[in-house]
C-alpha cells in the first residue's frame, strides 16, 4: 500500500491554485494517481545533486535581445476575432471588483 | 500504383521533368484521404480546394519554365499543435475548438515559400500530452498497420496519415518522444531536432525548454530535403539558435567507415520486448558491415529520465497552459458566478483529463513548500543526464538504441494506468532532456506485421551524422520495403 504523499486537502488547494475543479469522485481518482506518480518520484532522492546546478536551458547560447524598434503588429480586429464577447475594442468579463 | 505513394523527391523529380503535375498528384493524394481516412482519422481539418489552387499554380510556374523551389508540389500535413493563419488550430483540445490562428508559424511560412503544399492538420493527444493519440478530444487515430492499434503519439495523426500514404510528409512535434515513438510505431522515419534548431514561433508551448518541431517522412531523404527548409535562425524566437544550416542532402550521401557508435547497454534491460531487441541485434550488424565501430556505452542517469522528465515537463505545461481562460479566445463556460469561477469551469470543462493531471502535477511541483524537492531537484538532475551524454559523445559520434519498447500496443491497452502510458517513451525522453537531435527509422518487422523503430541519437548539432548514418542504414539494411494494407478487421463481433 502505498504511503500517502499528497491528502486530498491538498489536492484541492492545488486545484484551486491551478484554476480547476473536480466533483468527489474525480478527487478520489486524482489523489491516488498522484500519489502512483509521486511515489515513483521519489527515485530522484537516491541522487546526491547537492553540488550539481541545476539546467534551465539545454544549448549554451547567450541571451540574445532584439533592438528596441517599433514594427507592425496585429491589427485589433485580428486580435479580436476569436471571442464572441467582445464590446468597443474589449473583451468582456465578469465583473473584476 | 497512385501518385501519393510516392515519396516526395520522387515527386519532385517527375514534376520538373513534367512528367506529372502537381495537380495531378494532388487528385492522388485526396482521393486516397477520401479512401482511407474515415478508417484512419488521422485529419482534423483538409484544405483540399486552396490545396488545389496552390497546385494550379506550381503547374503554371512549370508550363512557364519558372525554377521551381525546393520543395515544389509536395503536401505536407501539419500538427494540428501548429498555427496556422486562417486555418483551425485545436491542440486536439476542447479549450482550443474554432480557435483560428490570425499568424503563420514560421516553419509554416518555410514550407510555403519552399512551394511546400500544406493539405490539412492532423489529429494528436491534446496539447501533445500523451504517447498513443487517444488523449485527442476528437477521438483517436488508427495505425495503418493495424486498425485495432494506435499509431504513437502525441504526433500520431502526422505519422499515420504519411504511412498511409495521405500526405507524403509531415510536421510533428517531440517533447519526450512524441515525433520518434508515432513514427516507429507506424514505420516512418521521424526526426527531433536540436534544441534550437527550428524556430517554435508559432508553436503552441507545451514544455517550452523541451518542445522542438520536426519532419516525419517515408524515407530518410524527405527528411533532410524538409529539415533544409524549416531549419534555421528566427528573429521570432528567441530560444532558436543562430548557426547555419548544413546540405543535409548532401551530407547523406556520404558512407559511415569508421563512425564510433556507442550503444548504451541501460536501454536494453528488462521490459523490452524480444522482437525488438532482435531487430536491433540484426541493425547493428547491419552497421558494422558498413564499418561503423560499434561498442557498448553507458548512460548511468537513464533510470532516472522518466521522473525528471515528468517533474520538468509538467511544470513547465502548468505554466504555458495557464493562459487558456475562455477570455481572449477559445472555449468559454456558458455559466459561472465570478471571474474566478469562469476560469475554473472554463478550464475545466475545456480540458480532458490527461492535461488536467499533467497540470496538478506540475501546479504541486513549483508550489511553495514543494519547489525545491520537486522541480529544483528535477533541474539539477537533468544537469547529470546531459553530462552522462557529454561523456559518451567525447567518445562515440552516435549512439543507437530502439525508439520503443515495443511495436504499436492495442487501443485502450494503456489508458487505465498513467504510468503504464509514461514508460512508452522510455527511450525518447532522456534525449529532450539533453536537448539533443534523434532520428526514428524502421529496421524490421514483428511476427504480427508492425513495424519497429530504431533509434540514432547525435550531440548538439549533428543532425548531418544521424542523417548521413540513418541514409546508410536505410539504403543497406535489407530489410523489405512494405505498405500497410489498411484493411478493417474481418471478423468482427456483431453490434449487440
Amino acid at each position: 500500500m502505498t504511503e500517502k504523499i499528497i491528502t486530498k486537502k491538498e489536492v484541492e488547494y492545488v486545484a484551486e491554485l491551478a484554476k480547476l475543479e473536480f466533483n468527489e469522485e474525480e478527487k478520489e481518482e486524482f489523489t491516488s494517481q498522484l500519489n502512483s506518480i509521486l511515489d515513483y518520484f521519489k527515485k530522484l532522492n537516491e541522487l546526491d545533486t547537492e553540488r550539481v546546478e541545476p539546467t534551465a536551458y539545454v544549448i549554451s547560447m547567450p541571451n540574445l535581445l532584439n533592438e528596441d524598434k517599433v514594427k507592425p503588429s496585429l491589427p485589433q480586429d485580428e486580435v479580436l476575432f476569436n471571442s464572441k464577447y467582445v464590446k468597443k475594442g474589449y473583451f468582456k468579463v465578469p465583473r473584476i471588483m | 500504383m497512385t501518385l501519393n505513394q510516392l515519396t516526395a523527391h520522387e515527386a519532385i523529380n517527375l514534376i520538373k521533368k513534367k512528367r506529372i503535375t502537381a495537380y495531378e498528384i494532388m487528385q492522388d493524394i485526396f482521393n486516397q484521404i477520401d479512401k482511407v481516412d474515415n478508417l484512419i482519422k488521422a485529419f482534423l481539418v483538409i484544405n483540399r480546394e486552396e490545396a488545389l489552387k496552390q497546385a494550379k499554380e506550381i503547374d503554371k510556374k512549370v508550363k512557364n519554365g519558372e525554377k521551381l523551389p525546393p520543395l515544389a508540389g509536395v503536401a505536407v500535413a501539419i500538427k494540428d499543435i501548429i498555427a496556422t493563419r486562417g486555418t483551425e488550430t485545436t491542440c486536439g483540445s476542447k479549450i482550443l475548438k474554432g480557435f483560428i490562428p490570425p499568424y503563420n508559424a514560421t516553419v509554416i511560412n518555410r514550407l510555403r515559400e519552399a512551394g511546400a503544399i500544406i493539405i490539412g492538420k492532423t489529429n494528436m493527444d491534446e496539447f501533445a500530452m500523451g504517447s498513443s493519440t487517444e488523449n485527442s478530444a476528437f477521438g483517436p487515430t488508427y495505425n495503418p498497420w493495424d486498425l485495432e492499434r494506435v499509431p504513437g503519439g502525441s504526433s500520431g495523426g502526422s505519422s499515420a496519415a504519411v504511412a498511409a500514404d495521405e500526405t507524403f510528409v509531415a510536421l510533428g512535434t517531440d517533447t519526450g518522444g512524441s515525433i520518434r515513438q508515432p513514427a516507429s510505431l507506424c514505420g516512418m522515419v521521424g526526426l527531433k531536432p536540436t534544441y534550437g534548431r527550428v524556430s517554435r514561433y508559432g508553436l503552441v508551448a507545451y514544455a517550452s525548454s523541451l518542445d522542438q518541431i520536426g519532419p516525419i517522412a517515408k524515407d530518410v531523404t524527405d527528411c533532410a530535403l524538409v529539415m533544409k527548409v524549416i531549419s534555421g535562425h528566427d528573429n521570432m524566437d528567441s530560444t532558436s539558435v543562430n548557426l547555419e544550416v548544413p546540405d543535409y542532402l548532401k551530407s547523406c550521401q556520404e558512407g559511415i567507415k569508421d563512425l564510433k557508435v556507442g550503444v548504451p547497454k541501460e536501454y536494453f534491460i528488462e521490459g523490452i520486448d524480444p522482437e525488438v531487441k532482435g531487430a536491433l541485434d540484426k541493425a547493428l550488424k547491419i552497421f558494422e558491415k558498413l564499418g561503423a565501430k560499434i561498442e557498448e556505452a553507458s548512460l548511468p542517469h537513464t533510470e532516472y529520465s522518466l521522473p525528471t522528465y515528468y517533474l520538468i515537463a509538467t511544470a513547465e505545461a502548468s505554466s504555458n497552459l495557464a493562459r487558456y481562460d475562455g477570455v481572449q479566445y477559445g472555449y468559454r463556460a456558458e455559466e459561472y458566478e465570478d471571474l474566478s469561477s469562469m476560469y475554473q469551469k472554463t478550464r475545466s470543462e475545456g480540458f480532458g483529463s490527461e492535461v488536467k493531471r499533467r497540470i496538478m502535477l506540475g501546479t504541486y511541483a513549483l508550489s511553495s513548500g514543494y519547489y525545491d524537492a520537486y522541480y529544483l531537484k528535477a533541474q539539477k538532475v537533468r544537469t547529470l543526464i546531459k553530462e552522462d551524454f557529454d561523456k559518451v559523445f567525447s567518445k562515440y559520434d552516435i549512439l543507437i538504441t530502439p525508439t520503443s519498447p515495443t511495436p504499436a500496443f492495442k487501443l485502450n491497452e494503456k489508458v487505465s494506468d498513467p504510468l503504464t502510458m509514461y514508460l512508452s517513451d522510455i527511450y525518447t525522453i532522456p534525449i529532450n532532456l539533453a536537448g539533443i537531435p534523434a532520428i526514428s527509422l524502421n529496421c524490421g518487422y514483428s511476427k504480427g506485421n508492425l513495424p519497429i523503430g530504431l533509434q540514432i541519437i547525435g550531440k548538439h548539432f549533428s543532425e548531418e551524422t544521424i542523417l548521413r548514418a540513418a541514409f546508410n542504414f536505410e539504403q543497406n539494411n535489407g530489410v523489405e520495403k512494405k505498405k500497410p494494407s489498411i484493411k478493417p478487421a474481418k471478423h468482427k463481433e456483431a453490434k449487440k
